[in-house]
């Protein structure tokens, strides 16, 4: 379908197209099988001025929006989720500077982020925190013109290759919920060390690493936005960032739809092509309707978030959960299309349903998607009856 | 520092169709694309200028329709791109080619001049060099790496059958470069950016001096009088095993052809 996207929009798609099909698919297995980080990948993303995408032009970034940015991850994400998961964790890493950082925090780490030559990742989860944030014990404590943190973030996307984190600590536990806040942690700052690297089922050219903060002391400049703003930063982040993971879920799920396709109209049974049988068309029918649907979903909260909309919590969680959905159901339907081929490490499928479960998980997972809608309706019905 | 970039449109195949009654090159209903070694060369400009500090101008002879291979060459980071086009060059040869060519770059004016080794479609390798000596500076062909930059002179190593040469040369210099030299990068989005703004700037005959007699058909000494795939030679074969298993195989091979 033709979502008139402007010349730019389509010169943004064709170039991530471009560097999908010529830098990742012939590498995509080999990171998954040896669980590489995509430096190479990351270079060329670079070099292209895809980690600028969405930083505006004073800083050094192209300064387009999210919906520019879900154009880029979905053409990534349809060849690999890895390389897609460790490009996208970058926009998820910097929201809290560009949604809340001083000036001279901007001019001092956005230029870098926008050209790719210092990646970034965002640090929010803990042991004792997955769905409900407020389990978190990261510690910083203010002494004199320093932040001393202590405590260990769990599970952070490009934990280890990046070099800018930011990171969220409780600064006045008595607070609650206002007692957390946000601050960046360069890679290098004595008492900042990383822990453990999983091995995952899926994305596994993406790292996923704990960070382990003892006695780190950081200047009382890197706090972002104002002491006790932590979760508001890291609620209002992940409000920007969602509909990239429905992105994800677009091109993971378009990936999984063409190979299948392809496969159906190669794959021979009873003498005919498997695609001409009527259940079989079914699948790729329905396949292919909720892919568009998603899609549909994707962009026009996107494009409703850049134009500036307040409370977009509602609107992001759906365009996320919907999409990620349909790319798990899509997904597992793909294999089934192509049967045992399906199954083998030979065909890509196989990688595309192990990797697309991550994003029913992260960045919130579906069920927590579906509370966030459910309180916004609660609270949408109770401002309509103060309304009359 | 000034870089010049000699790029070449070609057809998008290495198979292209020769018309039987004029010998000429059919370029009808093929796609074009930057010559592939001239994208090695561009990325050598455009790495100097990333690590020295130059201006990149990437310059081609050919129809207007060429200007598509111009803007490409700053999406990949070109800085300027010059278009060097008149009535007058049509039909040239490797030799009227290399005139105008060095015409546009005296005005011009550069440091280095990069060719590409060959160009895929008339494959003669013969530009680079002559352009250099219609220029009068030196030239290295085949470069596979580029050591050093400094004090006007640039230290290169040049690609030979086994191994490579280091040469040294005073700047400016012409540098033809093959494959190995460095991995052309995909383009920006800034340059794809910059490529559908940038002005485009044309040259024709009278803007590089030229002679008149020394362009075009007028100007290209050589008549093409059949062309032909040459025979492959035949009778080849791979020796395989041990060392001295092979030694032995060859020497019982060429008794056979009596050359022992
Ligand atoms: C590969 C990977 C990368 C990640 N990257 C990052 C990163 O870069 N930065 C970062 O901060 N975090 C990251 N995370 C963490 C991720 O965001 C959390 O895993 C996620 O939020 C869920 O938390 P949890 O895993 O602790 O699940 P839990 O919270 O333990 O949930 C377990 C189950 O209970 C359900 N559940 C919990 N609470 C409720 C509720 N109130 N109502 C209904 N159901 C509920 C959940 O939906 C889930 O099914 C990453 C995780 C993974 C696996
Ligand atoms: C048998 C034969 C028949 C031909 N017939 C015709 C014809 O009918 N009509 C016609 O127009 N041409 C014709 N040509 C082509 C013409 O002679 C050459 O294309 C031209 O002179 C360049 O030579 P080349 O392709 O061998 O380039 P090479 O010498 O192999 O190219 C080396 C490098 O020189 C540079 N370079 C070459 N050409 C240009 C250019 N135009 N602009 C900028 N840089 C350049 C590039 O950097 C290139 O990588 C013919 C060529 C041959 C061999």
């Amino acid at each position: 379908m033709d979502y008139f996207l402007d010349e730019e929009q389509l010169m943004i798609r064709d170039l991530a197209r471009q560097i999908a099909d010529e830098k990742i698919v012939p590498v995509r297995a080999e990171l998954d099988e040896k669980e590489e980080f995509p430096w190479d990948i990351m270079k060329a993303l670079a070099q292209s001025d895809f980690f600028g995408l969405y930083i505006p032009e004073e800083y050094g970034g192209l300064g387009k929006g999210g919906f520019e940015l879900s154009i880029a991850i979905e053409e990534l994400s349809r060849a690999c989720l890895g390389v897609s998961t460790s490009y996208a964790a970058n926009a998820l890493g910097t929201y809290p500077i560009l949604l809340f950082g001083s000036e001279e925090q901007k001019k001092k780490y956005l230029p870098d982020i926008a050209s790719g030559r210092r990646l970034v990742a965002f640090a929010l989860t803990e042991a004792n925190a997955g769905s409900d944030a407020a389990g978190v014990q990261t510690t910083a404590r203010l002494e004199g013109e320093e932040y001393v943190l202590n405590g260990t973030k769990q599970w952070i996307t490009n934990g280890g290759e990046a070099e800018i984190y930011t990171v969220i600590a409780i600064t006045d536990r008595a607070k609650g919920a206002r007692g957390a806040s946000a601050f960046i942690v360069e890679k290098g700052t004595p008492g900042f060390t990383f822990g453990k690297k999983e091995n995952k089922m899926g994305i596994r050219a993406s790292s996923t690493r704990e960070l382990i903060f003892e006695d780190c002391r950081i200047p009382k400049e890197n706090l972002i936005g104002r002491q006790g703003m932590g979760f508001i930063v890291a609620m209002k982040t992940l409000d920007k960032s969602r509909t990239g993971v429905g992105a994800q879920g677009v091109g993971v799920a378009q990936g999984a739809f063409e190979a299948a396709v392809n496969f159906a109209k190669e794959r021979r049974q009873f003498g005919a092509p498997v695609i001409s049988f009527q259940a079989v068309q079914h699948m790729l029918a329905d396949m292919a309707t909720q892919i568009e649907a998603a899609r549909a979903l994707v962009y026009s909260v996107a494009r409703y978030i850049d134009s500036g909309a307040r409370d977009v919590s509602k609107e992001s969680a759906m365009a996320k959960l919907f999409a990620t959905d349909v790319a798990m159901k899509v997904t597992v339907d793909a294999v089934q299309v192509m049967g045992g081929s399906g199954y083998m490490r030979e065909y890509p499928v196989e990688k595309m349903m192990r990797d697309a479960k991550i994003l029913q998980i992260y960045e919130g997972t579906n069920q927590i998607q579906r509370n966030i809608i459910g309180q916004s309706l609660i609270k949408e019905t109770a401002k309509k009856r103060q309304g009359g | 520092m000034n870089i010049i970039v000699c790029i070449k449109q070609v057809p998008d195949t290495a198979e292209i169709k020769i018309n039987p009654e004029t010998n000429t090159l059919m370029r009808e209903g093929v796609p074009s694309i930057i010559n592939p070694f001239d994208l090695h060369a561009l990325e050598a400009a455009v790495r100097i200028k990333e690590d020295l500090g130059a201006r990149v101008t990437a310059l081609t002879m050919g129809p207007p329709q060429a200007e598509s291979s111009l803007r490409e060459a700053i999406s990949m980071g070109a800085d300027d791109a010059v278009l060097l086009s008149d009535r007058a060059f049509a039909g040239s040869d490797t030799w009227a080619t290399s005139y105008a060519l060095a015409g546009a770059i005296r005005k011009l004016g550069a440091d280095i001049v990069f060719c590409g080794k060959q160009a895929i479609d008339g494959d003669t390798a013969q530009v680079g060099p002559e352009t250099a000596e219609f220029l009068d500076i030196p030239h290295v062909s085949y470069v596979r790496n580029i050591e050093w930059i400094r004090d006007n002179t640039i230290r290169v190593q040049r690609l030979m059958d086994e191994g490579y040469d280091v040469v040294e040369s005073p700047l400016p210099v012409l540098l033809t470069v093959v494959k190995e030299l460095n991995q052309p990068r995909m383009p920006s989005l800034k340059g794809k950016m910059a490529a559908k703004k940038a002005q485009i700037r044309m040259m024709g005959k009278a803007d590089i001096e030229a002679d008149e007699d020394s362009l075009g058909l007028k100007g290209s000494p050589t008549k093409v009088k059949s062309i032909f795939a040459p025979e492959t030679k035949a009778g080849r074969m791979m020796i395989e095993g041990g060392p001295e298993e092979q030694v032995d195989i060859l020497i019982k091979e060429l008794r056979k052809i009596k050359c022992l």
